[in-house]
Parts: structure tokens; C-alpha cells; sequence
């Protein structure tokens, strides 16, 4: 005798327009369980969330299937009742909580709207109930925060007071779409594991929508995978983990950088993901998939138990074979860094930005974005800047290529001091050294073919001034980056996210740089074109001797790419060293608090550190260590000054007052 | 806030002055008085002797900027420029060709023109809103297809032609108000309502459509999906959510042209013989009155920037983003 | 010669507005992002429609700008001399109705004049009644009983005519299309009367239909009678109403012709370079834009009045002084509504010169001028196409507004305003004269709403966003 389900959804099928986002996926919801939806963007996960709210867009229509919540078939109630169930009995959290609360009104008056909608309260008491409930979310001094503006928040605490509107009605059911991918890793720990109390507590059914295999291995207890609009795999998280079977799964794993990686390449999977607004025949991942036989290009597979709750839409299943778990091709021979020769040594730079204020706009103070941060990379090295947003790690990369004049310090490349340089000289060294951007949709110029895009920093630096010389580089350019000779007449519209940035590291080489400065070159992207980038990046490295200072807050990326890690915190770099010793040994609180908030897929959870509060205004650091506010360790002298540098050995080195002690 | 006031107020300064010298080289260096004076006294054999009474006689007679040969501070008072133009800033206008004080006549003036001028903000404001918010609430229906169309229609048709066609049909086919005039009290009611109806609907079309717009984008915004998700209906989703985000735009632009409201309508008054500012300015236009001009260019150049720093105050109300930094 | 050739300014300015189009066109067709909303624009059906009325208007804006000076008759051997009124193709094609001029007022197709006069009857005495027109319904011997036969009779034909062109021109569509299309001549006849096109053929050949019966009734009409009726100079209300579509034409594009540079250069620069640049720039276009813009206008007009009248010598035709006073009346409403674009320009340049394409291209160290021309200008470039488009029908309705002020086109010149103006006093009159009223407000009307549905149609292929204040 199974209990009925929280949630039932049955043969769901949505249309966006001619798009079939959802289709034909069926899946559970019990109370006190989590469902994790995984899939890459444009899976259909967040159209199956909306769908059961029916919130599509205004062209979605959803054609077909049914979705019971305690039995009551939502899409067959009118429009009245179907208000009554929306936050009601099932609350929402969106993905941005940037833009999902209303810039106008009081938190408090958001959060008031659905009680007095959903609990009928009024007056003292619809005021009590709602400092009671953000004081649930873990909103510190509640009562006052009620009547501010979301503006005033910072991104987690926004997110808390999404929480705590969705928790308003009582709900039986909490749907959270990507919750956490808009913020950074030390608030994502803090979000999940509110999360994670608050359902435990209130018994609630959750499905929780995400990209990031990391969260769903902290958070759920059955996993559904999407691919295209439809559900290849559900499974219990532990067996999902142990063994997932679909190809698309395990190619998901595989994908992931890491330290076992480290020195070989990332399995990618090739390929894009198909249109959807085409009818398929076959298995939708056949085309992608390194086990497709005859079968799976001509009949669509059918759900095969594997075992209690694991079930898999895949023609291999039935057989009994799987496909091999990729092994990473881990190299031992791990070319070890020597003190390179410096391609780059930045001492002391600074980047203040002026406050101006009052009558005269006088300067009152400054955003030190970057205060007194000093680094070196080698010829052929990577040195990853790691840190949280608005740690100012992106413009101490367009401080050193000059973008961002720095207020103070020297940047010496290739033995010139670029900082005294006049626009001519400066303009004489910039082919040294170039920059790949975060975002592959603004970093190319709409307007302009790629050829356009390619040429432009040719010829304005003199590269290859001879126009069939020019040509001829460009064409090898495609070719280190792996784009087809027909691709420079396109324009970037007609390319997709990693084929954009592969644009953009084309862009970057055409002016055949020493050192590139990547900023987040992989954070818009989804986990298996992260890796086709990774993997580049990393060929080209070795191809063509290129350093990189590599802008992340990704861990394990920089445990998979880099040589060397330095990580920063408030414009100013709390530890630095060889990146294995830095991971697996880190001395900085905050370096612990960063590795022990990153969410772990395997092995064993080692207990979590958690940091309280946000990331504090640059503009006005705290006195003393600047992290001592966050600190579990925090001393009396840590209130008082900023501690020295402490050389723990030749590999690593930190800016704490516990350095010592610990040594 | 209050540094930040104070800013844009000084900064007004510096923008008025400019005014008042780009109209003075308009009115005084690009045409010399002498030409100004040949224009009034006809162009045909006008004697030297002439030009110059006339030019006493309007008080144009003194150099433009620096006058060398009077005595004293009255080297720079005693020119065209301090006379006519910096005078201005005390809101002394001197007179009218007909020899009126132009102040006292602007003063007397301004009621009659805010009569007609407030109750069509209000209500024009008022009428567009309504309409655009129920052209959204029935979006991508046909009633919101056959709202845009009329909307479309309805600015494509002269201005000129709803004053003409109300004229001719309201008041003088069917006598329901008088065709033109003024009063003032209860009585004045039955002059302003037949400019003010047909202010209001040539302004609908164009009013409507843009709040229209602004209200669709305003919909398509993550918190509305926030608000729907709590279980709202549409309607509270559009007067609680939308409406007060659509209007911070609307208000702010609405109120630019608040203080303009003294100017009047050109147009308006003088077809429907309103004894504003709208019709003395166009009647000194016509009979090329270059002192009420002048002064009317500087009073709406005044008003203006007034309005701008009433939008900039009334962001701060509307917007707490802007309020609370 | 027959006549001589005269270039007046706006003809200048009006063809190299057109050759500015050609060129536009050209580079349209060879850049992809650009003809891809172009495309959109040729899809919908709404604008296209509109494009054809619009066309129409400016086939007949373009004729009136081709002027010459007809020869005076002269006795051989003289020196030829050219007579002082300025003619344009227009009035070429059109002898009958500028010439067929009435005493004064006659109605729409009306056979006698309006206003009763004493006519000497062929025994001698005098009556006091309407008098038969000189030219409208001329040829009817008895106009009471023949009238309303003639009238039908000859819409008949004009629609006959249409119906027949309308025709032809399917089929020649047809066969150009069959020659692109698989299926032959019926197939593409078929999918064209289906509307099975990409491009809206079907809307565009009704509109066609629409307007060939209109126009060949109206030939057929005109040929006889005063279509719209006669003015207080009995000067053919049709034939005004034609000249005027120059006027309106003219300063709905040449006032963006001119302001233009100045809104492109000044924004473009206030948002590239910000600081002291900035600040000047937003203070130069803070302080025109507080001078109310009718006044800025009349102020300048009345100036520029004195101006001309100062310097009567400097224009030998009236014409040239007319077309002076338009120049610089779309001169001026440029300078008040450049303000507009330069603001939205700067706001749009802040924002691009963030954008990551721009800082890769400081990092190659490419000049700011490659900067702006190659990254900046082409990423505003719909901002200003949409701008454009929907100024023009406001400039059209503003010059019938500046015209009742005074501080319009010249008094002398054919346009919708001055049309408006005159027949405004006649309101008064009992019975009404209100052909001249709505035949300026009926031309307006069409072209207005023509180019509001194409600017719609524009501004949504180009922003899908659908908002540009």
C-alpha cells in the first residue's frame, strides 16, 4: 500500500508556441521528501515548475496530462480556485531575487499580501505573523527590516524574504527554481540549509529545480534528470550517486572538473541539445550519446525499472549492459611548476573609486575595490584569483591590462612598467596581453561578422598587417578553437553560448598574447560546455606556453586548471600558494569557510562552516581584519589591525593573526 | 537628499542664465533694433528719424552690453541688455507694445488659463490611465487589438480638428454650450467644459497608448510572476503591483509639465476666446509683440526647469530607491 | 528651352534625403542584421499596407519638387525669358485643376457657384441666383436633370478602371512570382489570392485595388468637376490639397534630416567621453529644451520675418522666399527636437560603452573614433530609425498647429495648415463651408495614420521590447 502522493504529475505535456518544452513527463512529490529536478538550461525544468502553478508565459499552453496535488486535479480547476492553491497550498521561489520582488513596496507589505490573502490575518496580528516568519527565515532584526525596500537587502537576505513569502499560505508544497544560483557560495550554504530546517520542520514536500548536481547531493532525496523536455532517469539520490545509469547522467559527472582531473581532459558531451520544436523519433539524446546503437536512433525508449524506485528511459537498460563511467585520464606526471620565469609581477596595486557627496560633490571617501593586492604568474602558469562578488578579483584583471586605471601600485609585464606608460607605449605592449570575459552574450558585438570581430584587434595592434596573411591566421585561429571555416561570415547570434566564448578566445589570441586574463570565462555555461571550455583553454596552455590569471569562484575549477590560487576577500588577498596545498590544507578561515560551503557530490560531507552575514560594502571595510565580523575565530587583535603576511612554507602564504598559532 | 536638492536648484541657475542669453541674442543680436523698429513703422522709405523715436520710445535706444559714455555703474545699466534682459530675473517685463505693465497682464492673465489647463491634467491623466489599465487587462484579446487601433486613429487626427468638429457640432448644431468665451464663479462653468472635453479626448490616443506600453513592460517583470504566484488576482495584480511601478514614469513625466500648466494652451484659448496666457501669447505673436514674447519665453523657461526639480522631488516621493539613498 | 530648371533649397535637400535612402537601402541589403528586421517589416501586413499609402504620398511629394520656370511666349529672336511663377511636374501633369479657376466658392462637384450673384439672362433682365460654373460640370446642358446620371456614370468608370488595373497588376505579380515558385501561373495566382506569401501580397494588392479605384474615380471626376470644391478664389480645393502634401512631406523629414547630426554627434560624444563633455552637453540641451518649444519657434520665426523681410533682394521668386521660410521653419523645429534624441543616444552610449565588446576592443587598443563608428553607432542605429519614423506624423500635425499660430510655413505657400487657417474664418458662414475644412483634415488624416501604422510596424520589428520614449 503506497500513501497517495503529495504530487502527482502524469504525462504533462507544455507547449511554449511551437516549442515543446514539457513533454510527456511524469514524476511524484510525497510530503517530507525532496524532488530535485537536474537539467541543463533549456531542459524544460523550470516549464514543469510553472506549468504546475499554471504561470506559463503568454504563449505556453500546457496540451495534455494531469497534475493531482493531494488528489485534486489543478489543471482542471478554474481559474478562483486555482488562486486559492497558489500560495497556498503550494509556495514558490524564484530563481532571481534580485528582480522577483517588487522594487515598491516593503518587504513587510509583500510578505503581509499573502497572509492576509491566505491566512485572512489583519492588522497587530498580520504584522506579528510576518516578523514571526522572517524571523523564521533567519532575517536578522526582523522588526525592522519590515518596513525597508528590497533594495536594501543584499541578494541572500532577498532570497530569505522570497522564503518566508512562500512560506506565508502554510503551504504543503514548496517549489524552489534554482534558489541559489543567483548567489554566491558562502550564502548558498546559508540558503540550503534553511532550506533544509524549514521543510524538515514544517513536513513540507519540496521540488527543488537546479543545474548543479552539488545541490541536489545536499539537498534531495530523489533526483529526476531532463534532458529536452522530458525525464530520462529517477532515482534515490544514493543510488543516483553510486550509479547513475543513463548516458546523459553519467556524461554529467564526467563533466565536472575536479582535482581527479587535474592534468587530463574533461569528458565532454558533444553536440547540442536538440531544437524543440521539431518532432523526434528515437531516443532524443541518440545523436549526443557515445552507446547509441540502430535501436535508439529509430524507437523512443520506454521507462525500465532498475531497481526499487530507480527507473531509466534508455535501450540499454533492458539489456542489462551500461556504459562505462568515463574514467578521467588523470596524468601523474604533472608538469611541476618551478619558479617560472614572472611574465607578470603586480605589487601593491590599488583601485580606488571615489564617493562624491553633499553640495559640491566633494570626495568623501572610496570604494577600494582593490587595496594593496601583489601577485606574480609565470610564462605558462595559471594563477586563479578565487573570491565571492564584489570582492573586486574582476578589476584587479582590468587593472592589470590597464582597462581600470589603478589609483596606485606597479604592473610590471614583460619587464615594462605599465602603469607609467603613455597611450602610444601602452598601446605598443597590449598585444601581450588580453582578456576573455564572463559573458559570452555581451562580449561580442551583435553587428559585427565574426570575421569583423577577429580582425578588428589585428590590425588595430598590426598584427598581420597583410590581408591574405590575415586571413590565413584567422583561419588557424577557427581552428585552435574548434569552430568550423564557415563560421567567420556569421554573426554571434547565430552561435551558441560556448561557441561564443570560444569566439572570444579566438578574439583573444588573434593578437597571439602571452597572458590572458579569463574573467569567469565558464560561469554562464552550462556544466558540459564548461568543460569543452576548460579543456580548451587548458590545450592551448599547453600548445602555446600562454599564462593565465584565472578570475573564478568556482573551487573546483580552480582545482582542475590551476597551478597556483589566490584568494581574496574585500579588494585584498587573504591567502595565496600552490593550489593543492591551499585546497587541502587551507589556513584562512576564510578559505575554510569558501571549501566547506561548495557543495559536495561524493565522498564523505565533512562538517559545514558556516559563515553568518553577508559580504560587508567596500566602502566602508571593517576595521581591523576586514574578515572579523564573519569569523567563528575572531580575536580581540583581529578588531583591532589588519594582520601581516605569514609565510606558512615556499608554497603557501597567509594574512591572519592565527597563522602562527596554527603553525 | 536635502545636498542633493540644493544641487539641482543651484544647478537651475546656470540654465536660466543661458536662457536669457540665448533669447537676448536671438531678439537683440541677430536683429539689431533698428531692423525691429523699420518692421513696426513698415518697411517702405522709413526715415532715420523715425527709427530712432521708435526705438526712444520702447526704450531700444541704449547700446546692447556696454553703454561708454554714461557715467558710472550706468555704463552696464544703462543698456539694452541690463534693461530688457537682466530685469527679467526680478520679473520686471516692462510693457506691451499698447504700453501694459506685462507682469500685471500675466498675473491677471494666469487664472483663466489654469481653469481650463488643471481640470485637463487631472482628467486627461485620470482618462488615459483607466484606459491603458483596461487595454491591459484585456491583452492579446481583441478589445485591446480595437483599443491600440482607436488609440492609433485617435492621434492621427489633428488637433485642430477635435476643436473645429466640437465647436461646430456641440455648440453650434446642438447650442449645448456657448462656442467661446470667459467668465469667472459657477457661471465660467459652462465656458470651460467644451475645452476642456475636447482637450482631453485629443489627448487620449497618444496618452493611453504610451501608458499602455509602459504598463505591458511593467507586466512582464519577474515580481509580477512573484505576485501571481502568491495567489493574487489579476486586478490586484495590477492595481497593487503594476499600476505603482508604472507610475513612478508617469508621474515623473506627468510632472514636468505641471508649472507649464500656467502657460496655457496656445491653441485652446484662442479658439475658444479663453482671456489666458495661450491667447496672449499667440495674439502678441501675431501682431509681433517682441516684449511679451520675450517675457514668455522666460517665464516658460523658468516654469520648466521648477518642473524639473518637481520630478526630481517627486521621484524621491515615488521611488523609495531614490528616497532612502 | 521650353522652361528652365530651378533647384529651390528643400528640392536640394529633399533628393539628397533620397539618395541618403539609396544608400541606406544598399547597405541594408548587405548586412544581415539589418535586413533581418527589415523582413519582419515586410511581413506584416498593417505596415506594408501603410507603406503603400505612404508611397503614394511621397510619388507625389517627389513630383512637386522637380520646379522649373516655364518659358514666356516670345517673338522670335528675343532673348527667351521665363516667367516668375515657379511650376513642379506636379503642375505639369495637373494643367486643368490649377488652371480651371472659379470666381469663389463652389461645393464638392458642384455645377453652381456658392454664392448668389446678378446674372444678366439672355432677354435682358436680372436675376439674383447661382450662377452656372466656368469650368465644374460645364459640359451639362441641364445640369438638374443630367447631374446625379454623369456623377454614377463616371464612378462607374473609375472603378471599372481599377478593377481592370487591379487585375493586371495580379497577374503581372503573379507571373513574376510563378517565375521564383514551383507550380506555375495558376499555382502562384492561387497562393497569392489565398495569401499564402511570406510577404503580405494579398493586403498589399487589396490597398492597390483601394487606392487605383479611389485615385481613377477621382481622374474621372476631376475631369469635369471640383472634386472637394473650390476656395475663396475659386482656386480647386483637390489641387491644394495635392500641392500640400510637398509641405507636410518635407517637414517631417527634412526637420530629422536636420537635426540629425547634431543629435547623433552631441549624444554619442556625451556618453562616450562623459565628465567635462558630458556636463556641457547636458547643459546645452537642458537649456533649449526649457525655452518652450512653440515659443523657441515663434521667436525664431518672427526673427527670421525681419530677417527676410530686411533682405527682400535676396530671393527673386516667391517661391524661393516661401521655401526659405520652410527650410528654416524645419530648421528650427530640428533645433527643438534634437533635445529628444540626444538624451535617449547618451543614455543608450553610457550604457553600451560598459559592455564587454566595447572593453575588449580599449584592450586591443583600437581609437575611439573605430570605437564609435564601429561599435557604438551600429548598436544605436534602430534607436534612431525608430525615433525618426515616429516623429514624422507628429511634425506633420505640427505644422497645420504653427501655421494657425503664425508661425508656420509663409502665408503664400499650399498647406494643410494654411488651408485650415482660411477656411477657419469662413466657420462662422451660414450655410457652412466645410469642404476645404475636411479635405485638409481628410489628407492629414491619411497621411498621419499611414505613417503611425508604419512606424508601428518599424518600431516592432526593430525593438520587440515594443517601448522607445
Amino acid at each position: 500500500m503506497k500513501p497517495t502522493p503529495l504530487l502527482q504529475i502524469s504525462d504533462l505535456r507544455t507547449r511554449i508556441g511551437a516549442v515543446r518544452a514539457v513533454d510527456d513527463v511524469s514524476f511524484s512529490v510525497s510530503a517530507n521528501e525532496t524532488f530535485a529536478l537536474l537539467g541543463e538550461s533549456g531542459c524544460g525544468k523550470s516549464m514543469t515548475a510553472l506549468s504546475i502553478m499554471r504561470l506559463l508565459p503568454e504563449h505556453g499552453t500546457i496540451d495534455a496530462g494531469a497534475v493531482l496535488l493531494e488528489g485534486r486535479d489543478l489543471l482542471a480547476l478554474p481559474e478562483a480556485s486555482m488562486r486559492a492553491v497558489r500560495g497556498g497550498a503550494i509556495g514558490m521561489i524564484f530563481q532571481e531575487p534580485m528582480t522577483s520582488l517588487n522594487p515598491v513596496l516593503s518587504i513587510g507589505e509583500q510578505v503581509g499580501e499573502s497572509l492576509r490573502r491566505h491566512r485572512n490575518l489583519g492588522g497587530a496580528a498580520l504584522r506579528a505573523e510576518s516578523i514571526h516568519l522572517l524571523n523564521a527565515v533567519g532575517l536578522p532584526d526582523a522588526a525592522r527590516r519590515i518596513s525597508e525596500y528590497p533594495f536594501q537587502l543584499s541578494g541572500g537576505m532577498k532570497q530569505r524574504v522570497m522564503i518566508a513569502m512562500a512560506l506565508a499560505g502554510n503551504p504543503r508544497l514548496l517549489i524552489a527554481d534554482e534558489p541559489t544560483t543567483a548567489l554566491d557560495v558562502t550564502i548558498q550554504a546559508q540558503v540550503l540549509q534553511l532550506l533544509r530546517s524549514i521543510q524538515r520542520e514544517r513536513g513540507m514536500g519540496m521540488l527543488l529545480i537546479t543545474h548543479d548536481l552539488g545541490v541536489v547531493a545536499e539537498m534531495a532525496d530523489r533526483v529526476g534528470v531532463m534532458y529536452a523536455g522530458e525525464l530520462v532517469e529517477i532515482a534515490p539520490r544514493d543510488a543516483f550517486f553510486d550509479a547513475p545509469f543513463h548516458p546523459y547522467s553519467r556524461k554529467l559527472f564526467a563533466a565536472l572538473p575536479g582535482r581527479g582531473q587535474r592534468g587530463g581532459a574533461l569528458e565532454v558531451i558533444p553536440g547540442m541539445v536538440p531544437a524543440l520544436d521539431s518532432a523526434f523519433v528515437g531516443c532524443r539524446f541518440a545523436q549526443r550519446c557515445d552507446a547509441a546503437f540502430d535501436l535508439c536512433r529509430s524507437e523512443t525508449p520506454a521507462w525500465t525499472q532498475l531497481a526499487q524506485g530507480h527507473t531509466v528511459r534508455c535501450h540499454l537498460a533492458p539489456t542489462g549492459s551500461r556504459t562505462a563511467m568515463p574514467v578521467p585520464t588523470t596524468s601523474v606526471t604533472q608538469a611541476v611548476m618551478g619558479k617560472a620565469t614572472a611574465l607578470l609581477t603586480v605589487r601593491n596595486l590599488q583601485v580606488h573609486f571615489p564617493i562624491r557627496s553633499g553640495l559640491l560633490q566633494r570626495q568623501v571617501g572610496a570604494v577600494k575595490a582593490v587595496d594593496g593586492v601583489s601577485l606574480d604568474i609565470g610564462v605558462g602558469e595559471t594563477l586563479a584569483l578565487v573570491g565571492e562578488s564584489g570582492c573586486g578579483k574582476t578589476t584587479v584583471g582590468k587593472a592589470i591590462i590597464q582597462l581600470v586605471k589603478p589609483t596606485a601600485g606597479s604592473v610590471l609585464f614583460n619587464g615594462s612598467e605599465l602603469t607609467r606608460l603613455g597611450a602610444a607605449g601602452l598601446r605598443a605592449q597590449r598585444s601581450g596581453f588580453q582578456m576573455i570575459f564572463q559573458d559570452p552574450y555581451s562580449s561580442l558585438n551583435p553587428r559585427m561578422r565574426v570575421v569583423e570581430i577577429l580582425e578588428e584587434g589585428m590590425m588595430a595592434l598590426g598584427v598581420e598587417p597583410a590581408a591574405g596573411a590575415r586571413r590565413k591566421a584567422m583561419t588557424r585561429l577557427l581552428d585552435q578553437v574548434g569552430l568550423a571555416q564557415t563560421a567567420l561570415h556569421r554573426y554571434p547570434h547565430e552561435f551558441s553560448g560556448g561557441q561564443r566564448q570560444r569566439i572570444a578566445i579566438a578574439r583573444a589570441l588573434a593578437v597571439r598574447p602571452r597572458l590572458i586574463v579569463c574573467d569567469e570565462p565558464t560561469s554562464a555555461l552550462d556544466v558540459s560546455v564548461q568543460a569543452q571550455i576548460l579543456n580548451l583553454l587548458k590545450d592551448l596552455q599547453n600548445e602555446l606556453g600562454l599564462s593565465y590569471l584565472f578570475i573564478t569562484h568556482n573551487l573546483p575549477v580552480v582545482d582542475y586548471l590551476a597551478q597556483r590560487v589566490a584568494v581574496m576577500y574585500l579588494g585584498r588577498i587573504v591567502e595565496t600558494g600552490d593550489t593543492r596545498t591551499v585546497l587541502e590544507h587551507p589556513r584562512h578561515p576564510y578559505t575554510q569557510a569558501l571549501l566547506s560551503a561548495a557543495p559536495v557530490i561524493s565522498g564523505p560531507r565533512p562538517p559545514k562552516i558556516q559563515l553568518h552575514g553577508d559580504l560587508p560594502s567596500l566602502a566602508r571595510p571593517p576595521a581591523g581584519c576586514h574578515f572579523h565580523p564573519r569569523c567563528a575565530q575572531a580575536m580581540e587583535v583581529c578588531r583591532r589591525q589588519y594582520p601581516g603576511q605569514t609565510e606558512i612554507n615556499s608554497h603557501q602564504m597567509v594574512w591572519c593573526h592565527l597563522a602562527n598559532q596554527i603553525a | 537628499m536635502i545636498a542633493y536638492l540644493l544641487r539641482r536648484i543651484l544647478y537651475a541657475i546656470p540654465i536660466l542664465i543661458g536662457v536669457n542669453l540665448l533669447t537676448f541674442a536671438l531678439f537683440f543680436v541677430v536683429n539689431t533694433p533698428d531692423d525691429m523698429a523699420r518692421m513696426h513703422l513698415g518697411m517702405k522709405r522709413v526715415t532715420p528719424q523715425a527709427i530712432s523715436n521708435w526705438k526712444a520710445e520702447h526704450g531700444y535706444d541704449a547700446p546692447l552690453f556696454y553703454d561708454a559714455s554714461a557715467p558710472g555703474i550706468n555704463k552696464i545699466t544703462h543698456t539694452i541688455f541690463f534693461e530688457k534682459s537682466a530685469r527679467m530675473f526680478v520679473l520686471d517685463f516692462g510693457t506691451s507694445d499698447d504700453g501694459r505693465d506685462i507682469w500685471h497682464e500675466i498675473k491677471t492673465r494666469a487664472g483663466p488659463s489654469l481653469a481650463i489647463a488643471v481640470p485637463v491634467f487631472i482628467i486627461g491623466l485620470l482618462v488615459n490611465i483607466t484606459f491603458a489599465l483596461l487595454m491591459v487587462f484585456f491583452r492579446a484579446t481583441y478589445l485591446d487589438f480595437w483599443g491600440v487601433v482607436l488609440c492609433v486613429v485617435l492621434m492621427s487626427i489633428s488637433g485642430l480638428f477635435y476643436i473645429i468638429a466640437g465647436q461646430y457640432l456641440i455648440a453650434k448644431l446642438w447650442h449645448l454650450v456657448p462656442i467661446s468665451g470667459f467668465n469667472g464663479g459657477i457661471d465660467g462653468l459652462r465656458f470651460i467644459l467644451l475645452p476642456v472635453v475636447v482637450s482631453i479626448v485629443a489627448g487620449i490616443g497618444g496618452g493611453a497608448r504610451w501608458y499602455r506600453t509602459i504598463f505591458l513592460e511593467e507586466i512582464g517583470k519577474d515580481y509580477v510572476r512573484t505576485a501571481r504566484a502568491k495567489g493574487l488576482s489579476e486586478w490586484r495584480v495590477l492595481f497593487r503591483h503594476v499600476l505603482q511601478n508604472g507610475m513612478i514614469p508617469i508621474l515623473t513625466g506627468a510632472v514636468v509639465v505641471l508649472p507649464l500648466l500656467f502657460m496655457g494652451s496656445l491653441i485652446t484659448e484662442s479658439f475658444f476666446g479663453i482671456p489666458g496666457l495661450g491667447s496672449y501669447t499667440i495674439d502678441a505673436i501675431q501682431s509681433q509683440d517682441f516684449a511679451i514674447v520675450r517675457a514668455m519665453v522666460f517665464i516658460g523657461s523658468a516654469l520648466y526647469i521648477i518642473g524639473l526639480l518637481l520630478t526630481d522631488i517627486s521621484y524621491t516621493l515615488a521611488d523609495p530607491r531614490v528616497r532612502l539613498q | 528651352m521650353m522652361f528652365k530648371l530651378v533647384m529651390l533649397k528643400t528640392d536640394a535637400l529633399i533628393f539628397l534625403l533620397l539618395a541618403a535612402v539609396g544608400i541606406f537601402t544598399w547597405y541594408v541589403r548587405r548586412h544581415d542584421y539589418l535586413r533581418a528586421p527589415w523582413r519582419r517589416v515586410l511581413t506584416n501586413p498593417t505596415g506594408m499596407a501603410a507603406a503603400v499609402v505612404l508611397a503614394v504620398f511621397v510619388v507625389i511629394g517627389l513630383l512637386d519638387s522637380l520646379h522649373y520656370r516655364p518659358a514666356l511666349a516670345m517673338k522670335a529672336g528675343q532673348p527667351v525669358q521665363y516667367g516668375v511663377e515657379v511650376l513642379s511636374a506636379l503642375d505639369a501633369m495637373l494643367p486643368k485643376l490649377r488652371t480651371h479657376k472659379e470666381k469663389t466658392y463652389s461645393a464638392p462637384l458642384a455645377t453652381h457657384l456658392y454664392a448668389k450673384e446678378t446674372i444678366v439672362l439672355a432677354n435682358g433682365s436680372t436675376v439674383r441666383d447661382y450662377p452656372r460654373l466656368k469650368y465644374g460640370g460645364a459640359q451639362l446642358a441641364d445640369p438638374h436633370t443630367q447631374w446625379m446620371r454623369d456623377i454614377v456614370q463616371r464612378i462607374a468608370w473609375g472603378v471599372i478602371e481599377g478593377l481592370t488595373l487591379t487585375a493586371l497588376l495580379v497577374l503581372l505579380l503573379a507571373a513574376l512570382l510563378a517565375r521564383r515558385q514551383p507550380g506555375g501561373l495558376v499555382a502562384a495566382l492561387v497562393r497569392l489570392l489565398r495569401g499564402g506569401n511570406a510577404i503580405p501580397w494579398r493586403t498589399l494588392l487589396i490597398t492597390c485595388a483601394i487606392l487605383l479605384m479611389l485615385g481613377l474615380v477621382i481622374v474621372q471626376l476631376a475631369a469635369a468637376y471640383h472634386v472637394f470644391g473650390t476656395d475663396k478664389v475659386g482656386q480647386d480645393v483637390l489641387y491644394i490639397s495635392l500641392k500640400s502634401i510637398r509641405t507636410g512631406l518635407v517637414i517631417g523629414t527634412l526637420t530629422t534630416l536636420v537635426m540629425l547630426p547634431f543629435a547623433l554627434l552631441l549624444g554619442i560624444v556625451a556618453g562616450y567621453f562623459r565628465g567635462w563633455v558630458d556636463d556641457l552637453i547636458q547643459y546645452l540641451y537642458t537649456t533649449l529644451n526649457s525655452i518652450p518649444g512653440v515659443l523657441l519657434i515663434a521667436a525664431s520665426v518672427l526673427i527670421m520675418q525681419v530677417y527676410i523681410e530686411a533682405h527682400p533682394d535676396v530671393f527673386d521668386t516667391s517661391a524661393a522666399r516661401s521655401d526659405i521660410r520652410l527650410l528654416f521653419l524645419c530648421l528650427i523645429l530640428g533645433v527643438t527636437s534634437w533635445t529628444g534624441l540626444c538624451r535617449l543616444l547618451r543614455g543608450e552610449t553610457l550604457k553600451l560603452r560598459e559592455q564587454e565588446y566595447i572593453q575588449a576592443a580599449t584592450a586591443f587598443g583600437v581609437s575611439h573614433w573605430r570605437i564609435i563608428t564601429r561599435h557604438i553607432l551600429p548598436n544605436l542605429q534602430h534607436l534612431v530609425l525608430i525615433t525618426v519614423v515616429m516623429d514624422f506624423s507628429g511634425l506633420v500635425l505640427a505644422e497645420a498647429v504653427l501655421t494657425y499660430v503664425g508661425v508656420g510655413v509663409d502665408p503664400a505657400m499650399y498647406s494643410w495648415g494654411n488651408m485650415i487657417n482660411s477656411a477657419r474664418l469662413e466657420m462662422a458662414r451660414e450655410p457652412v463651408v466645410w469642404w476645404q475644412l475636411s479635405a485638409a483634415f481628410v489628407f492629414m488624416f491619411a497621411l498621419v495614420l499611414a505613417a503611425n501604422l508604419f512606424a508601428d510596424s518599424v518600431r516592432d520589428a526593430f525593438d520587440p521590447r515594443g517601448r522607445v520614449q
